[in-house]
């Protein structure tokens, strides 16, 4: 029996068309746009200037605060620049700009293919190899990892789960890593066990996967027995954070609540196979898997790229700017980023590519509500979106709050299903921002 | 350089637009539209096109000539409203009761709270309402017009059922007496030969446009489940006490507008609550009135009432009957 959460949720058509594209490398480009923004909170301090030479996975910047991350060069050669350039939505961020020459690797990294199953590293030391390597969740918000797997003092994690779900649209990046890199995903989550102290984890997967679901039950029987694999029921948004651990546990993470809060972590399949290469392998996290698609587009493929890629450069690789494209976007189409240049570079996070045509994203014309209740079955959070949008809209903060307008995960799910085009999460997205602030900003109890 | 648009997630949208499921609910009426086309021929037809025509004019003309807006006829809302008047009418009623009805509907009860989507009521039923109060005698004569197709229905029932147990009970008769005495039986109210408005007339047309509904999900099954079940149980119940003063439940269902009433009207969008709770409490409110209406009230038939009492509810069911929240049953830490 699959499993699934309570509340709300959507079935978009699946799209997943470059399905069977297995994983390729992509070329080195001619010049890597490393941003120091990659992760959530204060951005990386550069520790390289201007014309020093760099090998790939040579640390270039440091984290810099509490909540940080490293960042390694993706490629060799030599730093062209350290200036602000804009990012893909067009803040300026800084970053390192590398000439490439040839790829050399930096020795320390173990390139050999040979699959390293034994872990012989303290929990400290696993957390400290996953921060030295700037490991971030590969889920979207990349969030440090070394500090998710360090819960604060007096919350103790007693599950891990592992997100495969890929609920998003289009999206096959993690499916392919589930069938290529298996094992090395299941060594990479035995990693996050330890170093948590947890006795059990469970791997989500959506049933409409099955062959990642066969390939994952079938190695994880040989010697991976405390990982276990569970299929889920396929439903957007499944691999939102809460909604994965509702539908695996059955907990509910409390309002303004995290996971540990309920004694959960929660990692993403990408996050568990950098967690094994940076531990396991020394290799630090300056490439991923990057899903290139859209319909409109001649070809469909899953790459290994190397952070700092342009958008420019992957649209190129297949074949050059459809006609008919008219949106790019970063990540998957309910939660990704429209991209406003393609001369911006892809980061650690960078999930996927996706050409849209105008017709595909045409957003109809706002009517008046009809009060269907569809955005109310929709919302995975159990709010009112219709509600929140006259609020936010007569700027009520107070009966925002009382609404809950904070819980919003901004899924999307509402808008999608509205049949008046009314734009419910645009509004919301604006006073949630408005209501957290304040929410913030009082003082501790 | 080619320009991108820029904006905010999610990139995709649903096909479903007011339009489409305002058409779905028009194509769930046809099979009751064809039965009564059958049995009444050209009565119903005309009832349907005064009705369709006229709400269709008086929401174009008010929005382009009065208020002045954006012109919103081409949502099928309108047109429904039309259909869905002339499906709960006499099937002998002039085509001018059609016309004040649809003027009323659209023009008072649909367009003055500032159009689709914001009115309180429902505006087929203030149309049906208005009708019934202002010509209760055209409104209440249920004599068949002659059919194209077929010397229309037994000839007897120029009332409805309900109307000849209220009568029938008034003048001393037993439960069992006034069955028999009319020939009622649930085969005939199932698939037609039932006195009653246009669309009532076969029960089973209105569940065929009901599944439709629910197939492609336009609404929830929680209202009209909800009044049914109300009407079941309560009606159950006054039969179990008197089964010669009570009609029994079934009949209950299958007679006086509970169908078309619970399926089609208290399921409208604007004026039903927004949770599923809310829903159940507005069901088994519609229900209660209706059967205090049909045992004590002065009508035979409460259902159109119900509804329009419980319409005006719905922005405090809405206030209070909130959907359950994610993260609520968990205490913190």
């Amino acid at each position: 029996m699959s499993k699934t959460f309570r509340i709300g949720g959507i079935h978009p058509h699946d799209n997943k068309i470059s399905v069977n594209a297995a994983i390729e490398n992509f070329p080195v480009m001619e010049r890597a746009y490393i941003s120091m923004s990659q992760h959530l909170g204060a951005p990386a301090e550069p520790v390289v200037a201007k014309g020093d030479k760099v090998k790939t996975g040579q640390l270039i910047a440091k984290a810099n605060g509490f909540i940080s991350a490293n960042i390694h060069s993706s490629v060799s050669g030599t730093v062209n620049s350290i200036e602000m350039l804009p990012d893909l939505a067009g803040n300026l961020v800084q970053h390192v700009v590398v000439n490439v020459e040839g790829d050399e690797w930096m020795e320390s990294i173990d390139r050999t293919p040979e699959i390293n199953r034994v872990i012989k590293d303290s929990p400290q030391d696993i957390i400290a190899k996953i921060a030295e390597c700037g490991v971030v969740g590969l889920g979207g918000a990349a969030f440090p990892t070394h500090i998710k797997l360090s819960p604060p003092p007096g919350k103790k994690a007693e599950f891990l789960l592992v997100n495969g779900a890929e609920c998003e649209p289009y999206l096959t990046s993690d499916y392919r890593i589930m069938l290529e890199n298996t094992e090395e995903i299941l060594i990479g989550v035995k990693l996050m066990m330890s170093a948590l102290g947890v006795k059990r984890a469970y791997l989500g997967i959506e049933e409409n996967k099955p062959q990642a679901i066969k390939k994952m039950k079938e190695i994880a029987s040989k010697g991976y027995q405390e990982i276990k694999i569970v299929s889920l029921k396929k439903r957007y948004p499944q691999g939102g954070e809460k909604q994965l651990i509702d539908a695996i546990t059955g907990r509910q993470v409390p309002s303004m609540g995290l996971p540990i809060d309920v004694g959960v972590v929660v990692q993403n399949v990408g996050t568990a196979l950098a967690v094994y290469e940076a531990v396991q392998k020394n290799k630090p996290l300056f490439e991923g898997v990057v899903t290139v698609t859209g319909k409109c587009m001649p070809e469909q493929r899953n790459f290994r790229m190397r952070v700092g890629t342009t958008f420019e450069s992957m649209i190129f690789a297949v074949g050059g700017f459809p006609k008919d494209a008219e949106k790019l976007v970063s990540g998957g189409p309910m939660m990704g980023k429209a991209v406003s240049r393609i001369e911006a570079a892809s980061v650690k996070s960078t999930s996927a590519l996706l050409l849209l045509t105008e017709e595909e994203t045409k957003r109809g014309e706002e009517a008046n509500c009809i009060r269907c209740a569809k955005c109310v079955d929709a919302c995975p959070m159990g709010l009112e979106p219709y509600l929140l949008n006259r609020l936010s809209r007569a700027n009520r903060i107070e009966d925002l709050e009382a609404n809950m307008v904070h819980d919003c995960i901004e899924c999307g799910s509402c808008l999608y299903v509205c049949p008046a085009d009314i734009p419910l999460l645009d509004t919301i997205r604006l006073s949630k921002t408005k209501v957290l602030k304040i929410i913030r900003s009082r003082p501790k109890k | 350089m080619k320009k991108l648009i820029v904006s905010p997630a999610p990139h995709l949208h649903g096909n479903e637009s007011t339009k489409s499921l305002m058409r779905d609910v028009i194509i769930a009426l046809v099979p009751s539209l064809l039965v009564s086309v059958y049995f009444f021929g050209f009565s119903a037809i005309k009832l349907a096109l005064v009705g369709v025509a006229t709400a269709v004019a008086v929401e174009y003309v008010i929005q382009r000539y009065i208020v002045k807006s954006k012109i919103t006829v081409n949502d099928y809302s309108a047109a429904l409203t039309g259909l869905l008047l002339s499906l709960n009418l006499p099937p002998n009623s002039p085509w001018w009761i059609m016309f004040i009805g649809s003027v009323v509907a659209i023009g008072i009860a649909k367009m003055t709270f500032g159009g689709v989507g914001q009115n309180l009521f429902n505006p087929a039923l203030v149309g049906r309402v208005f009708l019934l109060v202002s010509f209760p005698v055209i409104m209440t004569d249920y004599s068949i017009p002659t059919s194209w197709f077929r010397e229309g229905i037994d000839a007897s029932s120029g009332a409805t059922a309900l109307s000849i147990v209220k009568e029938g009970l008034a003048k001393g008769l037993t439960m069992d007496q006034i069955f028999s005495e009319n020939n009622f039986s649930y085969a005939q109210m199932l698939f037609s030969k039932i006195g009653g408005s246009v669309g009532e007339v076969s029960a089973l047309a209105l569940i065929l446009g009901f599944v439709y509904l629910l197939i492609r999900r336009v609404i929830r099954p929680h209202i009209p489940l909800a009044i049914i079940g109300t009407v079941l149980l309560f009606s159950g119940i006054f039969w179990l006490i008197n089964p010669q003063m009570y009609a029994d439940p079934l009949f209950n269902v299958l007679t006086g507008g509970i169908l078309i009433g619970s399926i089609f009207m208290a399921t409208d969008y604007v004026t039903s609550p927004m949770s599923k709770k809310g829903m159940v409490l507005y069901g088994v409110g519609i229900g209660i009135i209706t059967m205090l209406i049909r045992y004590w009230g002065a009508y035979p038939e409460g259902i159109s009432f119900a509804i329009l009492i419980m319409n005006a509810t719905v922005p405090l069911i809405n206030m209070y009957m909130k959907p359950a929240k994610f993260g609520k049953e968990v205490k913190h830490g």
